[in-house]
């Protein structure tokens, strides 16, 4: 049996993190009352003009220098027209023959090793209204609140080659946008969303196979698993001497599966020009230069200085990288606590179970670099356990006070006085003979019940090592 | 001259003479009078001004002439309708038109042809027909009007008033429902010179909700008029001027126009437009493309009219065949045709390209004169009925005006002569861009010097 | 640009339909024929050199974009943005279904 080589272009569209949309004023928040956020311009309405948000086109600017493209000399937008219900207009504000931008690209790591993937284009457009359908009655109900929010539109070569490498674009997409602050990427309120192109081809074989296009996968896990879907599917019919359809097919999320989308009855035709209520502009070249140098630091950057200022894992860098308020945590936790290993271990363990169930990044919380460096303070120097400070954390979270104050407050310190301790595990032994006897009969794990008693009595606070040494001195076992 | 005063007190018998003769002549297709009276008590030194029927005023019908946008009522008003209720003019409804500007005799709207008060057998010219005629016929000392290829300056010339088309980029164009983007501008038309030069100062200026609308100064253009033209260099381009296609009389009139201003002191210049003969063909692309796509829009899912049909397309195919008249499913068939894959670049493109060697013909000629002087229309108004069978011979007419939209300059047409059935003949004057001042200044020195514009229709 | 005329009946058909307007067999005959005509006439445009030319989309050339500054504005209350609708439910235009 021949071997297949899969083929992936993505289509990626993020929604700009503007106040107000692409060419007016309606604010772009999401979840307000149908049809609340519209005016003449959005809503295509006779007489209206459109005036393009500044805001929005700097992002736009910005997202191609940070994936390495070239700017356009001259901006030009175009209408691509069409009918649809949720195109106001019925032509959507586009770029057609010159993107915004091109020829950039995103690194990802494709089974340990790096593979560059090549951006085709960048451009900036309106996004559509919201359709909803109802079947039975034979109508659809439109809300026009999307209509014109920025969209950026970011095209990759086909240089994608397995479903994961896919993620892992988008992935790190993901990060560069947010790095970036352009966009919240929130694959649920579909601020993110991807469309794919996927062929296969004989290993070896130098020409692209017959394409479909996926639609409707509205997670990176979507992604995931549609194209593996499809390359299965196109690898069968294959192999079973049938040919591919050049179509467009939805993932059905529930089935598993996806489903030639009914082809609409017309050919498409665009019928682009350019858009003559928007006049073409230059863009100060010192202007991107100084866009340029005003980046910020990006994932891959900031990844690969992290494992060599840090020295800590490939996978935990990654994974700190990810987000830039992670990122920007772990940093400033490392100058008041100069242990990054320890930082990261709390970032990428309590701390991630705490913003995972709550659905929040933590630059939207309580929990401030100084918190959790003072916590880690206490620990190292054995005022509190790691016990304790597992038990502290969520409160530190929730109201934003200082570990120190919370363990003066509950009387959390740990007790390292011998005396008090030895008081201590006097009574806890008394209360305890038979086991203090088994133990020096040799049952070794007697020890371990009798430290959980003292423990327990001392509400967690009693230094174990301490408590060790005096217990077995006490109880003169060897 | 006008005074504010004198004008004020016609708003109400502007309102007579609405209700005596446009029933005749179809100038007007909506007015709330008493809205107007309401208006004409509180603002009692307002200028009455008619609207034509593509500009935006909130919650008043604003139709095209066009079935399609039949009871649609926009819910804002059109920059120069908000600028225009600020400086205190009243609004006198909405004229007639072609639908959707789509013409240049006014016989393709849907209410009806407007007649020309000097003949009412013949067109007012168009696509403003209506609201020529209203002026011409005094139901309104002015009226707004668009200008996409003469829209403006063809039915001035044929009604005998003053039309003038601004600099594109001169008055916002925001709240005109488009024609041809690249090209539409809104423009005054009134019974004389100052008239127009005090509804020009009234709209003009940059506005932030219209890109294509220039952030340049706005002189005061009644201050350009005066009866002195001595030393302004007049071009007279020979392309305007051709063997066949220009009727005896106007010619001769466009002749004499010229003696009386060089009587007056200008210098008069043999220019050439070289490539004047390709501005219509130029025009007939880049015009019906740009309309197919801002007229895709009425498809009755928002507003306007909707034909039932139990799926989208259906409902689309239904509301739009109903909707549009016959001109305008022509141009929006040409321009869906010249746009769509494998002619783009044969039709638009191409027309791109030679608007750009129209308008350079311009910038050269400006660089040995301050005005171009030419005819408007190569003809007197026809009849009704005699061009709405030949699409192409109606385009024709538009010959002379075109070229100005194509370059984005400014023209005028003032009332020039008279043909001996007692027609109106318009002289156009082009000026460089955002000059309208040279404009007003030489039609206003031409206007003190004759008598044209003083011969009223009788109606 | 086509010398020969290009419009035949398929192409009015097509043009049509992408224009989203029906044309009855008589009409489809006549815009053949008059497009035709306004093609013919068009096509003089071939005698122009512009080779080295480039075009215009805008009348007033390449000049600085106007933009607007990103602050949101209010809109329009809901009752204007539907006062027009043909149809409409809760805040909601209502359309007929897509396909069927």
């Amino acid at each position: 049996m021949k071997n297949y080589e899969v083929v992936i272009g993505l289509e990626a569209h993020v929604h700009l993190l503007t106040e107000s949309k692409a060419f007016c004023g309606c604010s772009t928040k999401f979840g307000l009352e149908p049809n609340s956020s519209t005016c003449p311009v959005c809503l295509g309405l006779p007489g209206s003009l459109p005036v393009l948000n500044e805001k929005a086109f700097l992002y736009a600017i910005k997202t191609a220098l940070a994936l390495r493209c070239t700017i356009q000399d001259l901006i030009k937008f175009d209408r691509k027209n069409y009918y649809y219900p949720d195109l106001p207009k019925n032509y959507q504000i586009s770029q057609y023959d010159m993107p915004l931008a091109y020829d950039g690209a995103i690194e990802i790591e494709s089974q340990e090793s790096k593979k560059k993937i090549r951006v085709k284009r960048v451009h900036l457009e309106e996004d559509a209204g919201k359709l909803m359908h109802e079947a039975e009655k034979g109508v659809s109900y439109v809300d026009f609140n999307r209509a014109g929010i920025p969209l950026l539109e970011i095209v990759s070569e086909p240089d994608i080659r397995s479903p994961e490498d896919a993620s892992a674009y988008l992935v790190n997409l993901k990060a560069i946008l947010k790095y970036l602050k352009v966009s919240d990427c929130n694959m649920e309120e579909g601020s993110l969303r991807c469309d794919a192109n996927i062929s296969v081809r004989p290993e070896g074989a130098k020409s692209l196979g017959v394409k479909t296009e996926l639609k409707n996968m509205n997670s990176f896990k979507a992604v995931r698993d549609a194209l593996s879907y499809e390359a299965e599917r196109q690898i069968d019919l294959l192999t079973s001497g049938e040919k591919i359809q050049q179509e467009t097919r939805l993932w059905d999320e529930a089935k598993g599966l996806t489903i030639a989308m009914r082809s609409k009855e017309d050919t498409q035709d665009y019928r682009y020009f350019p858009e003559p209520d928007l006049v073409p502009f230059t863009v100060d070249k010192n202007k991107i230069d100084q866009m340029m140098r005003s980046l910020p630091e990006l994932p891959q950057a900031k990844k690969k200085r992290f494992i060599s200022d840090y020295s800590i894992s490939d996978y935990d860098a990654s994974v700190l990288t990810r987000e830039a308020d992670i990122s920007d945590f772990f940093e400033a936790t490392i100058k008041t606590y100069n242990n990054p290993k320890e930082i990261a271990n709390w970032l990428l363990g309590d701390i991630a179970s705490l913003l995972n169930a709550r659905k929040v990044s933590i630059a939207k919380t309580r929990l401030k670099p100084g918190h959790l460096a003072e916590m880690l303070e206490l620990i190292h120097s054995e005022e509190i356990s790691g016990k304790i400070a597992k038990e502290i954390l969520p409160e530190v979270f929730e109201k934003g006070l200082s570990p120190k104050e919370i363990v003066r407050q509950k009387g959390l310190k740990q007790i390292k006085d011998t005396g008090e301790l030895i008081s201590i595990i006097e009574l806890v032994l008394k209360e305890n003979e038979k086991s203090a006897n088994d133990y020096k009969a040799g049952k070794k794990n007697a020890l371990m019940f009798l430290v959980g008693q003292i423990m327990k009595k001392t509400k967690g606070k009693a230094n174990p090592k301490i408590v060790n040494d005096i217990l077995k001195n006490m109880l003169g076992g060897k | 001259m006008h005074s504010k005063k004198a004008i004020s007190n016609t708003a109400k018998s502007c309102l007579d003479r609405i209700g005596a003769i446009n029933e005749k002549l179809n100038a007007i297709i909506y007015i709330d009078k008493d809205k107007v009276r309401r208006s004409a008590e509180e603002k009692p030194s307002g200028i009455p001004v008619t609207i034509k029927d593509n500009i935006c005023v909130k919650d008043e019908p604003t139709t095209c002439a066009s079935k399609i946008l039949e009871n649609f009522k926009p819910p804002y008003d059109a920059t120069v309708i908000k600028k225009l209720k600020d400086a205190g003019f009243i609004l006198m409804g909405k004229a007639n038109m072609d639908e959707f500007a789509f013409g240049s005799s006014c016989e393709t709207s849907c209410y009806g042809p407007t007649r020309n008060p000097w003949d009412t057998k013949r067109i007012p010219g168009g696509s403003s027909g209506g609201s020529a005629c209203a002026v011409a016929s005094g139901e309104v000392p002015m009226a707004l009007g668009s200008d996409t290829g003469g829209s403006i300056r063809q039915p001035a010339a044929l009604s005998g008033i003053v039309g003038m088309k601004p600099t594109y980029g001169r008055v916002s164009r925001y709240g005109l429902i488009a024609f041809a983007s690249s090209l539409d501008q809104i423009g005054p038309l009134a019974g004389n010179v100052r008239d127009a030069a005090v509804l020009l100062n009234a709209i003009s200026g940059y506005d932030e909700l219209d890109s294509t609308s220039r952030d340049v100064a706005c002189p005061d253009f009644t201050k350009s008029l005066e009866n002195d033209v001595r030393k302004i260099k007049i071009g007279v381009p020979r392309e305007y001027f051709p063997e066949k296609g220009l009727d005896g009389e106007v010619k001769g009139a466009i002749l004499e126009s010229k003696d009386i201003l060089q009587d007056l002191g200008v210098e008069l210049i043999d220019i050439g437009l070289p490539h004047t003969e390709y501005a219509l063909s130029c025009y007939y692309i880049i015009a019906p493309a740009e309309a197919s796509s801002n007229l895709a829009r009425f498809d009755g899912d928002q507003y306007g009219l909707r034909k039932d049909a139990k799926n989208m397309i259906d409902m689309h195919l239904k509301t739009r065949t109903a909707g549009f008249g016959d001109e305008a499913k022509r141009r929006i068939l040409l321009g869906t045709y010249s746009l769509s894959s494998g002619y783009y670049e044969a039709y638009y493109l191409k027309a791109m390209k030679v608007r750009t060697k129209i308008k350079n013909d311009f910038l050269e000629a400006f660089k040995k004169c301050d005005v171009i002087l030419t005819p408007t229309t190569p003809a007197p108004a026809f009849k009704i009925g005699e061009k709405i069978n030949d699409p192409l011979g109606m385009y024709l007419s538009d010959i002379f005006t075109i070229p100005a939209n194509l370059a984005g300059i400014p023209g005028i047409s003032i009332p020039c002569g008279f043909t001996k059935k007692g027609l109106p003949i318009g002289l156009q004057l082009l000026g460089k861009p955002f000059d309208e001042e040279t404009l007003f200044r030489v039609a206003y020195a031409f206007e003190q010097n004759t008598e044209f514009h003083k011969r009223k229709p009788n109606i | 640009m086509p010398d020969t005329n290009p419009i035949d009946k398929k192409t009015v058909e097509h043009v049509a339909r992408l224009a989203r307007i029906n044309l009855s067999a008589q009409e489809i005959g006549l815009y053949k024929k008059q497009l035709a005509d306004i093609l013919e006439y068009i096509n003089k445009l071939n005698k122009v050199d512009v080779k080295n030319t480039l075009p215009t989309s805008h009348p007033m050339g390449k000049i600085k974009n106007v933009f607007r500054k990103d602050s949101a504005k209010k809109s329009l209350p809901v009752e204007d943005v539907l006062r027009n609708a043909p149809n409409k439910k809760d805040s909601l235009f209502v359309v007929p279904k897509i396909i069927g």
